[in-house]
């Protein structure tokens, strides 16, 4: 099933959570809506659920109108941040919900309606806990039977608010390998939503970057790492250092002194310099284009990260280089960046 | 006010137990405490458990038999039924207006629920006598409704009508208070998911909002109840003490007790007691119930 949303804006009060958003998504894929909160991704997603109604714009599922439905006719399967699981009941009731409120008409049978939940628990690996409460299952297992009730109207399209937000890190890993391969065998049109760009980068198959009730950048995971679009994007995701400069006639200058890279010509006054930390190339002091002392050293795992006080306007900033050559703190350095953005402003 | 659930209360007993028994530094000095303890011991015996006893004392002075001779007096047997009919329609009303107005204000946003809320509160804040008046007002002779009602036949005030309307105006707040705050605490998320499940409106609140709060319905009832039996102020105003036919339990206690039958008038009201004693060790049963659906999600 695909998704396209059309120009919605949704307000709270004077709240605008929804600034116009367009967004297609196609049969099958794996979406990840990626922002800060407030930025608009949990309501964009339940708009698409039917549980919340936006002001203007349109939602359409395979073409169709899914505004003229209601959230209990859109047969969309919605996991939430905090499970909701209902809480007086089973877990075997939890997951045979779905099946049970159906109007009698299409209704499956008892043995039919057990053998699905039975399938689904299977699915979810978790067939030993069926007559277990939610209360006696941990977070992990709680969002996997949440996973399992959604599953069992057949959606047509998966939503997931922060299916991992309530997890603690490790679980939170394993879940994600285990969404993921999940995804590849029901292949339902999915999309959830994280404030973890390390999720969404590592999960979904194209990222929606948003802030502020707008969509910043629609991309594959190396799109939006490699070429943001915009500065919020480039600031968001990956570890950047920022240096504010000044652009005029393609020439870039850092308080005032002019640096050995070009901007766009069309580029002009006040601008922000982003360079991605393992993107700046360390030299003897004297080479590149910017000048610093390393006033801070720490080694881990692949890479020493370094502290650099730059000489120009004091600036300290964090780089991230190879460990064959050991910086010391109190050394000068040289340092010009290998790839680079400038965004104005 | 009595309905709010002091939750806190027997959490804190606890660990305040554990610490005197580990010899805290804190805990008072002995002979404060067998002071303190003594002090309260003397005030409940005093104010509660002698009034109790006495009840029950006065109620049997004169024998069993005469107990029950008070009970089985037509117009006892009669102030029983009504009072029993009396609660059974004004819990029944309140059941039903508390879950509509608690669901409504719990689980939607919508202009004037504060003033709702507000409204809900106002039997508790008025005295039951001027409720009582208001109905006066209302159904009476010279009241706004009163021409009307004698031209249709229709007798509301000295009669069951308005001794139903008001015990229901009195005991309105009992069970959406009891359900306002639990159901606020649980959200609207699990509704929501049985909506996106494809539960109707009514499947929702049946399967999944009814059974969350089922000991929360069952206690404001029973709250609701004890007060609807017990109501003197507003009843009295409106029942006209026609004997044998529009009195209730407490206003013929009153009316015994003038007529210094002190032996039937006890003996009402230690069935009052008694409802009472009954409904303190539900409400404690009750209350258990409450606190483990609290702490299930934690």
């Amino acid at each position: 099933m695909t998704i396209e949303v059309r120009n919605v804006v949704k307000t709270f009060g004077a709240f605008k959570a929804l600034d116009g958003v367009d967004l297609k998504v196609a049969d099958g894929e794996l979406l990840a809506l990626l922002g800060p909160s407030g930025s608009g991704k949990t309501t964009l997603l339940r708009i698409i659920a039917g549980l919340e109604w936006p002001d203007s714009g349109e939602v359409f599922f395979d073409g169709e109108n899914a505004l003229d439905r209601g959230a209990r006719e859109r047969q969309v399967g919605f996991v939430f941040q905090h499970y909701a699981l209902f809480r007086h009941m089973t877990v075997f009731e939890n997951v045979a919900f779905g099946l049970r409120v159906q109007p009698r008409k299409i209704r499956k049978s008892e043995t039919e309606i057990r053998a699905r939940v039975k399938e689904l628990l299977d699915l979810v690996q978790l067939d030993w806990l069926a007559d277990r409460y939610p209360n006696q299952l941990s977070g992990g297992q709680r969002q996997r039977i949440a996973l399992a009730r959604a599953l069992a109207i057949e959606p047509r399209i998966l939503l997931l608010d922060e299916p991992f937000g309530a997890l603690d890190a490790k679980v939170r890993k394993e879940l994600r390998q285990w969404l993921r391969s999940l995804h590849h065998e029901i292949n339902v049109t999915s999309i959830f939503v994280t404030h973890d760009q390390e999720e969404a980068l590592e999960v979904a198959h194209r990222v929606v970057v948003m802030d502020k009730g707008k969509i910043e950048q629609i991309g594959t995971p190396g799109e939006v790492y490699d070429s943001p679009a915009t500065a919020f994007v480039h600031g968001f995701i990956g570890e950047s250092i920022v240096l504010p400069v000044e652009c005029a006639d393609g020439a870039v200058r850092l308080n005032g002194r002019p640096l050995d890279i070009s901007a766009d010509a069309n580029a002009a006054g006040a601008s922000t310099l982003f360079v991605r930390r393992h993107d700046m190339q360390v030299g003897p002091a004297g080479s590149g284009m910017l000048q610093g002392a390393v006033t801070h050293v720490r080694s881990f795992g692949a890479v020493q990260r370094a502290e650099v006080t730059l000489s120009e306007g004091k600036t300290t900033i964090e780089i991230d280089t190879p460990r064959d050559h050991d910086l010391r703190v109190g050394e000068m350095v040289g340092l010009k960046p290998r790839r680079y953005r400038i965004f104005a402003g | 006010m009595t309905l709010q659930r002091t939750r806190t209360g027997s959490a804190s007993k606890r660990p305040a137990a554990a610490q005197a028994a580990h010899h805290d530094p804190r805990a008072e000095p002995k002979a404060v405490r067998i002071v303190i303890i003594t002090l309260a011991v003397i005030f409940l015996s005093v104010f509660v458990v002698l009034p109790l006893v006495l009840v029950f004392a006065e109620a049997f002075a004169k024998g069993v038999g005469a107990y029950f001779a008070g009970l089985g007096d037509s117009e006892a047997l009669s102030a029983i039924r009504l009072t029993l009919l009396v609660a059974a329609i004004s819990v029944g009303l309140n059941l039903l207006f508390g879950l509509i107005a608690a669901w409504a204000i719990a689980k939607f946003e919508f202009a004037g629920k504060t003033l709702l809320i507000t409204l809900i509160d106002l039997p508790f804040s008025v005295s039951p006598v001027i409720s009582g008046l208001v109905f006066v007002l209302l159904f009476g002779a010279q009241g706004f409704f009163g021409p009307w009602m004698q031209s249709h036949q229709l007798q509301v005030l000295f009669a069951f009508p308005g001794i139903a309307l008001a015990t229901t105006f009195v005991t309105f707040p009992f069970v959406a208070r009891a359900l306002i705050p639990l159901m606020q605490e649980q959200g609207t998320q699990e509704e929501e998911a049985a909506i996106s499940l494809g539960a109707s409106g009514l499947q929702t609140f049946f399967r999944v909002t009814l059974p969350n709060i089922k000991w929360g319905v069952l206690y404001g009832v029973l709250l609701c109840n004890a007060r609807a039996m017990g109501e003197f102020g507003a009843v009295s105003v409106v029942s006209g003490h026609i004997r044998g036919e529009t009195n209730t339990m407490p206003l013929l206690v009153e009316i015994l007790y003038n007529e210094y039958q002190f032996v039937a008038a006890f003996a009402i009201a230690s069935l009052l007691a008694l409802l009472a004693l009954i409904t303190l060790v539900a409400k404690t049963v009750l209350e258990r119930h409450l606190d483990e659906g609290d702490n299930r999600d934690h």
